[in-house]
């Protein structure tokens, strides 16, 4: 009976049935929205500044909520300092874009293709020395321990951001280079889900799943958990710092207000609605909860009140999320490309029923 | 040579001695049997030769390294596997899942095949879950693989932990209490697999159990731990007439 009710809520009918239409669906609309911004090129402004403005943050929050999972969903790390790391990037690229001299070689366009990858990249590693720093001596911590010094940790870096001369304190950086387009926030976004996708459904994926399902079993198993937990909380840091890089140089202004606790726990609302651990969940809930404030304008003054709410009526009637611990359903991809191990894997296990019936 | 030594090993908790003195050798193949009363001390010897406690005093050498203060997942990967009493599954993973995570460390493809998913990944894979299925087949439990592992009823969940231990492949496993909560059929069939393993892959086993026909009938030799010390050391036979394992087990039968 218990478990009845369990698997239930684990797999809920409509949700099983959807997610088989959900990435063909995803990639259509991704693919038409592609191309209507390319008609761009040949001077049809289909869409507008303000809807390719929404797009470029719901790529953006989809690479800090995807990342916010690999911590706190599939590695079972309560980490409430996401903004933190997502400041370090944003400081340290807007400075280096601010501060890179002319390069002679080529023309100033074709230099600003070449420098703002790098420049992404730079304030991505400098988020995952900042997660290294910090994970190291507080993964030890369990549970609420390790969620006050992750806040704390993000206070930090807020706080530093203020008094520091290079960042000019609360006044904050004006004029970054509006380098961020509809391109660039995709790639990165892309790039960012293939990446943890492929990370989780590796060995190492494994190994962190298996931390945060029993970390004592874990470790009589060979696993080395310090490495895994200190690996986890660092990539998830390199891309919130990334989505930091990219959001100064789509609002070409930062301060150190926008990177406070509130925006943490925005973050950990989306990985929260969407199913801690299920990377299309935070992607869905990612592009839900960008959309959402703009078509709620009039509700402004209280976002953060329905936010909260939406978390304790979550809590209470769906405290795993949407999609629990789901994923999309790629039946159809396999379909197209089957490869030969998923075959053998089939066949084994229809051999295996066969007998299982006969005897 | 032993494959395990443990010389004069002692822990406290707080005033409690929970293991003192414990001296043990096992030769390769040996089938060891570790009994005592409740709280006599035998999970903590379990606990202190995988690594999860430090012993305050003594050595533990497995094949011919020492490996005392060494961490838990370097001495799993030594080769000592194990099962636990309480058991310590993925809870929400499948059945799969569970055995794969314990073998993973041994597929072995780097971090370039993960994020590009290369040849090599998917050969892994593949080896890594034939890997597992097979030791799912080895315990019975082949047409569970993709059952979540706690709707497993209680039998079957011990026999996972066994594959589990199985899969990282120690030369030597502990088994702690394998036999806890199974009816005497299931009872059976374990004895008869925890014979059959052992001569299937050259097993070296080191058991605790509470029942006691399983021990007798399983182990060529017997530790009888008391208050954290051996009080008896031999074959079933010696133990069974001890006077002094009797005298511990006051009123339980010993047969
Ligand atoms: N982490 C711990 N902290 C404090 N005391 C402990 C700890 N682990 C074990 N003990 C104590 O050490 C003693 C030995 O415990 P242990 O679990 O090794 O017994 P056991 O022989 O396995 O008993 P059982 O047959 O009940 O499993 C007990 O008194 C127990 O309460
Ligand atoms: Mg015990």
């Amino acid at each position: 009976m218990e478990t009845e009710t369990t698997t239930g809520l684990e797999k809920p009918e409509a949700v099983e049935k959807w997610r088989t239409h959900l990435l063909p669906a995803g990639l259509a609309i991704l693919v038409l929205l592609n191309l209507l911004i390319f008609m761009e090129h040949f001077g049809f402004d289909i869409v507008s500044r303000y809807y390719k403005g929404i797009l470029i943050l719901a790529f953006i929050n989809i690479i800090l909520a995807v990342s916010l999972n690999l911590i706190n969903g599939i590695t079972g790390l309560f980490s409430i300092g996401h903004a933190g790391f997502m400041a370090v990037g944003a400081y340290v690229s807007a400075l280096l874009t601010l501060n890179m001299g002319r390069w002679e070689l080529v023309s100033s366009q074709v230099q600003a293709v070449l420098q703002f990858p790098l420049v992404l990249l730079a304030g991505g590693l400098a988020a995952a020395l900042a997660g290294l720093v910090i994970g190291i001596p507080t993964l030890r911590l369990r549970g609420e321990y390790l969620a006050i010094a992750t806040l704390g940790f993000g206070e930090i870096i807020r706080v530093v951001a203020l008094n520091l001369n290079i960042t000019r304190g609360a006044r904050g950086i004006p004029s970054i280079p509006n380098y961020t387009n509809f391109w660039w926030a995709q790639l990165f976004a892309v790039l960012t889900v293939v990446i943890i996708w492929n990370i989780v459904h590796s060995n190492h994926g494994r190994a962190m799943v298996a931390i945060r399902e029993d970390e004592i079993a874990a470790e009589a198993m060979g696993i080395n958990t310090t490495y895994y937990k200190v690996l986890s909380f660092t990539i998830g840091a390199f891309f919130a710092g990334v989505a930091g890089g990219l959001l100064a140089h789509h609002l070409t202004f930062i301060s150190p207000k926008g990177f406070d606790v509130l925006k943490s726990i925005e973050i950990l609302l989306m990985v929260v609605l969407g199913g801690l651990g299920s990377i299309t969940g935070s992607v869905i809930a990612a592009i839900v909860l960008t959309a959402l404030p703009e078509v709620l304008r009039f509700l402004q003054a209280y976002r953060m009140v329905i936010y909260a709410g939406t978390l304790v009526v979550l809590m209470i009637f769906r405290p795993q999320g949407f999609f629990g611990r789901a994923e999309v359903n790629l039946a159809f991809f396999k379909s197209l490309f089957r490869s030969r191990v998923e075959e053998e894997m089939k066949s084994r296990s229809e051999e295996r029923g066969g007998n299982g019936g006969s005897a | 040579m032993a494959l395990l030594k443990v010389e004069d090993l002692s822990l406290s908790f707080g005033g409690l001695r929970a293991v003192s003195g414990f001296n043990l050798e096992i030769k390769p193949g040996e089938l060891v049997g570790l009994i005592g009363p409740n709280g006599a001390g035998k999970t903590t010897v379990f606990n202190i030769l995988t690594g999860f406690y430090q012993p305050q005093e003594g050595r533990v050498f497995f094949d011919g390294t020492e490996i005392t203060g060494l961490g838990c997942h370097r001495i799993n990967r030594l080769g000592i596997g194990r099962t636990f009493q309480n058991i310590r599954l993925f809870n929400e993973l499948t059945v799969l899942e569970n055995v794969k995570i314990a073998y993973q460390y041994a597929g072995g493809y780097s971090w370039r095949h993960t994020i590009f998913r290369t040849g090599s990944y998917r050969r892994y894979e593949q080896e890594i879950a034939e890997w597992a299925l097979s030791r799912l087949e080895i315990l019975d439990l082949a047409g569970k693989a993709e059952e979540i592992a706690k709707n497993l009823p209680y039998g079957e969940q011990r026999r996972l932990e066994i594959a589990r231990a199985l899969a990282g492949r120690p030369k030597l496993l502990l088994l702690d209490e394998p036999a806890a909560g199974m009816n005497p059929q299931e009872t059976m069939e374990l004895l008869e697999l925890i014979q059959w393993l052992r001569q299937e892959f050259s097993l070296t086993i080191l058991l605790i159990e509470h029942d006691m026909s399983l021990v007798m009938k399983l182990c060529e030799r017997i530790l009888v731990l008391d208050y954290g010390m051996t009080i008896a050391e031999g074959s079933p036979e010696e133990i069974r007439n001890n006077p002094r394992v009797i005298e511990a087990y006051l009123g339980e039968e010993v047969s």
